[in-house]
């Protein structure tokens, strides 16, 4: 899997390369998402949002500001986790649809002010200008360079989710009273979650920075939450690797329906309702479940006596 | 003095419009656990079908019934797809907001981004005096269907058998099924009934908010936060949300215009850190 996504510049080049490069910077996203969805059992709708804070400070300071990309980077990943930390103080009391609905206002805040603060976020023009360090300028090297850090963001998360801390969370996810009542902080658990989790995304809203090389509030929008919520879902919620698939599939159907029609945001709308009437556990989820079935009635053939 | 008063007065008409968008919201949301995240592209999608009607058969009391019954009708059928995913709250909630998106983006393709306005009869046109102020006729007029509908809803909720059965079901619809209440027939009409009063505020809200594609969400954003303030199955909980969002707007715009958001959606954070279920809400 590693060898093959190092072999992509070489088998797809060019613009199938910025392609990828921007498939793993949003898989990203979607892991980050599912690791609040799949493990803590919360589902947010807030993740765009602290991504494009990110991606906003980021530029801000780079090119309106003129200052070092480095210090940019720093600056974008503490907002992305600073934003996450006012979202998680209020949210993570919530539960459910509660859950989901605020998680959604508050993103909707950012993308207020960023649409509405025009002096500094420049309003609907948005903010325009390279930000990407020289030595990152070559598009292949930038690929390899984001391939590096989503690999070690991945390995990042997958200890994250397999460690004592991972599994207190799915603990909560399956009954907070239950984990509560066997002495855990329940609260405090879900909001280091939810901090962990608004890292991920700060990191991947700072490497969209890089790639894009312009932010505005669409950047921040609702959509934005949405499409990394759909790539984790479609991935499978609970699957954290899932969200590679996810996102893989969503930004190569952008892309091939973008260049057909105009109608992208319908066919996110329709995959979206199908996805949830059709394969709700994702395509992950839905191999593995396939996979364990026939587990576990080989399993029982071998049990029963002939 | 009278800037204060005008203000309080647009807060107030402001907020009879989002009373008919939240209350329909809030009444879905607590009967049926559904939170229907396209109530904002129906109430768009009302405001277009009231500005076609109105227009072409140069009567505004026809595209308001037009846009009712067209959104009750998009609503019936959105309710059968969410038959699909019943019992599951995320899922429904996720497939109402790919809904939503075709709808927005049907929207656009019948209407492109233009700025539309529906049209408005000649004796709500031009201002009122009163009190030494002069104020819009039509944002008064929508003041008034504002609060009819607050009235016909009380009434309805509290002195007809179906809103009994409706307040019984907030609390509890497995009961209410298990003593031979056929349930399902409820939810049908309270997601029309929900759906209609959508339709209708598209159309008030087209006429003075004026109808444009991010319409819907920024519509929606606003009942959001009424529902959240309110607490979910509230009509008194709906109106006072409605009160306190659209004042919160509209002082917050003359204020704080660049923080505006800012002003709604703090205090909204604030009181569910306190009250995660609202003002009116009880825990399920």
């Amino acid at each position: 899997m590693v060898a093959l996504l190092a072999a992509v510049p070489a088998l797809f080049p060019g613009y199938q390369t910025s392609l990828a490069t921007l498939t793993l910077i949003y898989a990203l996203l979607a892991m980050s998402v599912d690791i609040l969805a799949g493990y803590a059992g919360r589902t947010p709708l807030c993740h765009g949002a602290i991504f494009g804070a990110a991606t906003y400070v980021v530029m801000y300071y780079v090119t309106s500001a003129g200052g070092n990309p480095w210090i940019g980077v720093a600056l974008g990943i503490a907002t992305a986790v600073a934003v996450s930390l006012i979202f998680a103080l209020l949210a993570v009391r919530t539960t459910g649809v509660y859950f989901l609905l605020l998680t959604l206002a508050l993103g909707m805040v950012v993308w207020g002010v960023c649409q509405r603060w025009t002096s500094v976020t420049g309003g609907e023009n948005g903010l325009r200008g390279n930000a990407r360090p020289e030595w990152l300028s070559d598009p292949v090297r930038f690929y390899y360079f984001v391939l590096v850090i989503g690999l070690l963001a991945s390995f990042v998360m997958w200890r994250f989710v397999r460690s004592p801390f991972g599994l207190a969370l799915k603990g909560i996810r399956e009954s907070e009273s239950r984990m509560r009542s066997l002495g855990y902080n329940t609260t405090a658990h879900l909001l280091l979650g939810f901090l962990f989790s608004g890292l991920m995304a700060g990191i991947s809203g700072v490497l969209y920075a890089f790639f894009n090389s312009f932010v505005s509030p669409s950047t921040v929008a609702l959509a934005q939450s949405v499409k990394g919520l759909l790539m984790a879902i479609i991935g499978g919620v609970g699957t954290l690797f899932g969200g590679v698939v996810g996102a893989g599939i969503i930004i190569l159907l952008e892309n091939v329906v973008s260049s057909y029609t105009e109608r992208w945001s319908m066919v996110l709308g329709l995959l979206f309702v199908l996805t949830m009437i059709f394969a709700p556990e994702g395509i992950v989820g839905k191999i593995r479940s396939l996979l364990g079935r026939r587990k576990t009635t080989k399993n029982q053939v071998s049990t029963q006596p002939a | 003095m009278s800037f204060t008063l005008f203000q309080i007065f647009n807060g107030l008409t402001f907020a009879a419009l989002l009373f008919l968008v939240a209350s329909g919201f809030t009444l879905i949301f607590g009967l049926m656990r559904i939170v229907n995240l396209a109530h904002g592209a129906m109430y768009l999608m009302g405001g277009y079908v009231a500005y076609v009607v109105a227009v072409s058969t140069q009567s505004f009391i026809l595209g308001v019934a037009a846009a009712a019954v067209a959104v009750a009708l998009l609503g019936l059928v959105e309710q059968s797809l969410l038959r699909f995913v019943k019992g599951a709250e995320l899922r429904q909630v996720l497939m109402t907001l790919g809904l939503a998106l075709m709808l927005n983006d049907a929207a656009l393709v019948i209407f492109g981004g233009d700025t539309f306005s529906v049209p408005t009869p000649q004796l709500l046109q031009g201002p009122l005096e009163f009190f030494g102020m002069t104020y819009p006729r039509y944002r008064l007029f929508v003041l008034l269907v504002g609060v009819i509908v607050l009235v016909l809803l009380w009434l309805l909720m509290n002195r007809t058998r179906l809103g009994a059965l409706i307040r019984a079901g907030v609390d509890d619809a497995e009961t209410v099924e298990a003593m031979g209440v056929n349930i399902r027939k409820v939810f049908v009409i309270t997601f029309m009934l929900g759906m209609a009063l959508a339709g209708v505020a598209g159309a008030m809200g087209g006429a003075f908010l004026s109808l444009y594609p991010t319409a819907d969400s920024e519509i929606l954003v606003f009942s959001l936060a009424v529902v959240i303030i309110g607490g979910r199955g509230s009509l008194a909980g709906a109106a006072l949300g409605s009160i306190a969002v659209a004042m919160l707007s509209t002082f917050g715009q003359v204020w704080f215009p660049e923080l505006a958001y800012f002003v709604i959606f703090g205090p909204m954070a604030l009181l569910l850190a306190f009250r995660p279920h609202g003002l009116f809400g009880r825990a399920v």
